[in-house]
């Protein structure tokens, strides 16, 4: 058997959510002893596909058709699905993100695969294999036991860290089945947002909330977030009365974020904004309101006005940044 | 067009669960219940949708999976304004029982259109619409952020890494949505729970499917430590935490 890692790329690139999984299925290989096969679906440069053997891949399969020009699900799980039979995988492992959502699913009804969704850890034991992950939004963890011989996994961004492992992987590039006449999702355009530090792939974000009082107050925010090389997120009522954009709103209805540090600012920390940001790995809270539940979640707090203290923290950073 | 939305029961977001037998149970004592936040943007957006003449919606019909106790939560879409309810008399064991039993309650009812909410507010799993779709052999799209019909085809807009596409899609389609597809929930009317009460309400029998997946143990989060305080009027204290204590910066 395998452990099977579907790698996707982006216009031929890969990023640090992808080297996760690539450590992560390696991981799950070495509990295995077998070995761990990285794949990704389109064109892609050798020297990028390399980049994946240096997270412990074993091999890496790039699957190539003339006709993939976009995504489709269910095509995409034909071919993932293809590759899990002729591989032997035990396990298949796709991230959590947008792509590995729409997939893993069809995937796991295809292959009648048990699937855990959202892991953010290895199983305690693989056999019987029990994974770990959040319920409830984060307000309570459970272990499940995946009873089929085949399991399909999801990965949590940012919740695996990076294992350097280089196995001088074999790199072979496969002519896949691709039925285009099958493709009944079009995509007539793409919009994309340039230039901008994805909040679901920051290693810090800046979030403002209500604590605000004005969207003309962001100014400081965007500072503070280019000095640190950040993402910016804001709280639902933020989004809601149109002071940011609704791809900032962070919480259970809109983007969950597991950054390495995150900053509240001027946000309460109500239950449904903490869904979407506990998994984080440092909180620091700024609130005039030492009762606010943020602090409870936060393991750094400033009590006091952000519109005061933020200009002193972005001194404090250019101070300390030499800039 | 023939709309139907995919409804999950689930506990008012705002519960503090607590669970009992040796943590295998979710203790509902006190617990309000709900429609799933995704599940009742989604009915929202139907009836939007049939609201309008020109999309030629004929009917939004809602479906859910769960035992008798849980009809005041369809009964309440039915309130919102949907025309019709199933519900499949099964106590959900995993989501690929949920979503076989969804495929077989509604194959032969040709829906157009199939809205499910991108995940439940209790397993927060996203895994029941696309397994519907690929039980059904539908196309499906995940990470709807909108959703129209023009010209007997359904366009929606798919949320990516970094940006959102527009797509096409031939029906029947299921699309797995988020949030941006409907503004604000729609609310009953005191006219729509009167109507609910008689608007009908099918109940399926389940089939037989194994769940592929079992519940070994809820955990409670582990506690946080406490909260450092830093002086409002030294912030720098707090970069230097975060640089020389954390090392995070």
């Amino acid at each position: 058997m395998s452990v099977l890692i579907f790698v996707e790329n982006w216009d031929g690139k890969f990023k640090k959510l992808s080297f996760e999984l690539v450590s992560y299925g390696a991981k799950l290989a070495e509990m295995y002893a077998t070995e761990a096969i990285a794949l990704t679906i389109g064109n892609v440069e050798s020297s990028e596909l390399v980049r994946l053997g240096k997270y412990g891949a074993g091999r890496i399969i790039q699957a190539v058709n003339p006709g993939i020009t976009s995504f489709d699900s269910q095509n995409f799980t034909s071919v993932i699905a293809g590759f899990a039979l002729q591989e032997n995988a035990g396990v298949v492992v796709l991230s959590n993100n947008n792509t590995g959502k729409a997939i893993a699913p069809r995937l796991s009804v295809k292959l009648k695969a048990g699937l855990g969704a959202g892991v953010s850890k290895l199983p305690a034991t693989i056999s019987p294999f029990v994974i770990y992950k959040k319920v409830f939004s984060g307000n309570a963890y459970a272990n499940f036991i995946i009873k089929t011989d085949i399991k399909v996994l999801t990965l949590a961004q940012n919740s695996f860290e990076l294992i350097e492992n280089d196995r001088n992987a074999v790199i072979s590039q496969v002519q896949v089945d691709w039925n285009s006449a099958g493709v009944k999702t079009k995509v007539n355009e793409v919009q994309k947002q340039d230039g901008k530090i994805l909040l679901t792939d920051a290693d810090v974000v800046i979030s403002g909330g209500r604590g605000m009082k004005s969207p003309d107050n962001w100014g400081p925010i965007l500072e503070f977030a280019e000095l640190l090389g950040a993402a910016t997120a804001c709280s639902r009522p933020v989004s809601d009365e149109g002071w940011r954009p609704h791809e900032e709103h962070t919480g259970q209805t809109g983007k969950i974020i597991a950054p390495n540090l995150y900053f509240a600012i001027g946000i309460s920390g109500a239950t449904q904004h903490l869904a979407g940001v506990s998994s984080s790995k440092y909180i620091v809270a700024i609130n005039t309101d030492k009762d606010a539940p943020i602090f409870s979640a936060a393991q750094y707090g400033i009590i006091g006005d952000a519109s005061k203290v933020l200009p002193k923290l972005v001194e404090a950073v250019r101070e300390i940044k030499g800039k | 067009m023939k709309i139907l939305v995919c409804i999950s029961h689930v506990p008012d977001t705002t519960t503090k669960v607590k669970f009992i037998d040796d943590f295998k149970k979710l203790d509902s004592t006190g617990i309000q219940w709900v429609i799933n936040p995704w599940d009742e943007l989604s009915l929202t957006r139907a009836l939007e949708l049939k609201d309008d003449a020109a999309n030629g919606v004929t009917s939004v019909s809602v479906i859910h999976v769960g035992p008798a106790a849980t009809e005041p939560t369809i009964r309440k879409a039915l309130a919102i304004g949907a025309d019709d309810a199933v519900r499949v008399n099964a106590d959900p064991k995993d989501a690929y029982y949920v979503a076989a039993q969804l495929a077989n309650a509604i194959k032969g009812d040709a829906y157009d259109l199939i809205l499910c909410g991108i995940e439940s507010s209790d397993y927060n799993g996203s895994t029941v619409g696309g397994m519907l779709a690929e039980f059904l052999g539908y196309p499906s799209v995940s990470s709807v952020s909108g959703v129209k019909l023009e010209n007997g085809q359904v366009v929606v807009i798919r949320e990516i890494d970094g940006g959102k596409e527009i797509i096409s899609a031939e029906t029947p389609l299921v699309a797995v949505v988020q949030k941006g597809i409907a503004r604000e929930p729609r609310i009953a009317a005191m006219r729509g729970i009167m109507m609910a009460r008689t608007k009908p309400l099918k109940v399926v029998e389940p089939v037989e499917v194994d769940a592929l997946t079992e519940l070994v143990a809820f955990e409670m989060p582990k506690p946080r430590a406490a909260c450092k305080f830093v002086d409002p009027e030294n912030p720098k204290q707090l970069i230097e935490l975060l640089q020389n204590e954390a090392k995070i910066i």
